[in-house]
């Protein structure tokens, strides 16, 4: 194994003769081991040590989010994000009195997700088809430039197509005390189903008495 | 029948160029890795499929799972600038050149302003146990404190940028300052919310939620 063999020294000055001595024998066993044991820390953190980001942008105007945003009710999807897990819920369209019910959700793979995508489902195979495109021309470009023009032209074109009229609109709709990796939760589940359509609001009180109590309402000071 | 011969010393195999390489690669890791800085709180961010990395120049915002807010801008430099022009906008600040050098040297601060002179006076110890009991930047708009560490900060980037020959027109794309949140997901969105109020009155609209990539599909 790893060691240092160290011969008997060499040169022995004077005409004494002393008993020959065994190599130095070095095991470095454990120094490797140790070695490798780093080795291995430094590679597995490096590359842990790296955040990613989710980009968000807000509204410039949010005094009057109904001037801004003149959009067919029937377009609207409306996700409210309560304050525990199992307070996530939707409804479609405008909020009617009386009418609107809660459907309960959740963040998993078959909650949300399918929901948004079948509402969706045009831009959703707009842009899948777009990627595909990419990737095609991806494949026959050479140089580098050529990838970034064609990566640009796309990322324009996805854009385009998921911000068609007709694609759907989603309002997140969260509490005060809403938990900030739900809404986190939430903006991700639009970013894969692309829906670009979308803001994040306060909810209100008629909202939020579908599910709590008068009390746990007045309480949150809803509007 | 002949017998199979077995060598009589113990099999060796020179293992020094596999040794060699591995603490190449070692004394490669340990000096490319970036320790990070001595965080007053530990996070836990919220997961997410995106994959996008967190940009270089970035002002950051923390937000722990208690809503204390903490202010965090890189560089030696710029985080002079930034102090120095805080000092300005809040005369009741008074700090020594001491204590200016060493702000320049740490990394995020949740002071308020009433406080960080005495916070950046004390030793590592004294620092870990005013960190523990901080209420964090004050978001509120009568006291503004968050609201003006970010106007410095920014107007401190763009004057370092120019410091380094780039015209203000020129800034933009990487070079530009991008923001971070970096809130804790058991934070009350409420807290969140008004840091982000906070930017929104200094018109900046985009931000980069700092997440963790979700491992697998849920």
């Amino acid at each position: 194994m790893a060691e240092i063999i160290e011969g008997g020294g060499g040169h022995e000055k004077g005409g004494k003769k002393r008993p020959k001595k065994s190599p130095v024998r070095m095991d470095m066993t454990p120094m490797v081991d140790l070695a490798f044991l780093l080795l291995t820390f430094f590679i597995l953190a490096t590359s842990l040590s790296k955040p990613k980001t989710l980009e968000i942008v807000y509204p410039k105007d949010v005094e009057n989010p109904e001037d801004q945003t003149k959009l067919d009710d029937d377009l609207a999807t409306t996700i409210i994000v309560g304050e525990t897990d199992d307070q996530i819920f939707y409804y479609h369209g405008k909020f009617r009195k009386d009418t609107t019910k809660l459907e309960p959700s959740d963040f998993s793979k078959d909650g949300l997700r399918v929901m948004l995508l079948e509402r969706n489902k045009r831009v959703v195979e707009q842009v899948n088809s777009l990627k595909d495109q990419q990737r095609e021309e991806l494949k026959k470009s050479n140089t580098r430039e050529d990838d970034e023009k064609i990566n640009l032209r796309f990322k324009e074109l996805i854009a385009d197509a998921s911000n068609d009229s007709l694609a759907p609109f989603v309002i997140v709709k969260t509490m005060p005390t809403t938990k900030w990796k739900n809404v986190v939760n939430a903006i991700d589940e639009l970013n894969i189903t692309s829906v670009k359509k979308r803001a994040i609001m306060d909810m209100e009180a008629r909202e939020a008495l579908l599910f709590l109590s008068p009390e746990k309402v007045a309480e949150l000071k809803l509007k | 029948m002949p017998k199979l011969k077995m060598p009589k010393s113990a099999p060796s195999l020179d293992m020094t160029p596999m040794v060699d390489l591995g603490f190449l690669l070692v004394t490669f890791f340990i000096l490319t890795a970036k320790f990070r800085p001595n965080e007053p709180v530990i996070v836990d961010v919220p997961a997410a499929t995106s994959e996008l990395l967190l940009p270089e120049k970035v002002m950051q915002i923390t937000v722990d799972d208690k809503g204390r807010v903490y202010f965090d801008l890189a560089g030696k430099e710029i985080r002079r600038e930034m102090l120095s022009r805080m000092v300005q906008r809040h005369p009741e600040l008074k700090l020594t050149e001491d204590e200016a050098r060493k702000f320049a040297l740490l990394g995020m601060c949740g002071m308020p302003l009433n406080n960080l002179s005495q916070y950046l006076g004390s030793d590592e110890k004294t620092r870990a146990a005013l960190d523990a009991q901080t209420p964090g930047i004050p978001t509120d708009s009568i006291n503004g404190e968050l609201g003006d560490w970010i106007q410095s900060g920014y107007e401190a980037f763009m004057a370092d940028a120019e410091k380094h020959g780039l015209e203000p027109k020129d800034i933009k794309g990487d070079k530009a300052l991008r923001y971070a949140i970096k809130a804790d997901g058991t934070t009350d969105y409420e807290k969140v919310e008004q840091v982000i109020d906070v930017f929104r009155e200094k018109n900046i609209f985009q931000f980069n939620m700092v997440t963790s990539l979700e491992s697998g599909s849920k």
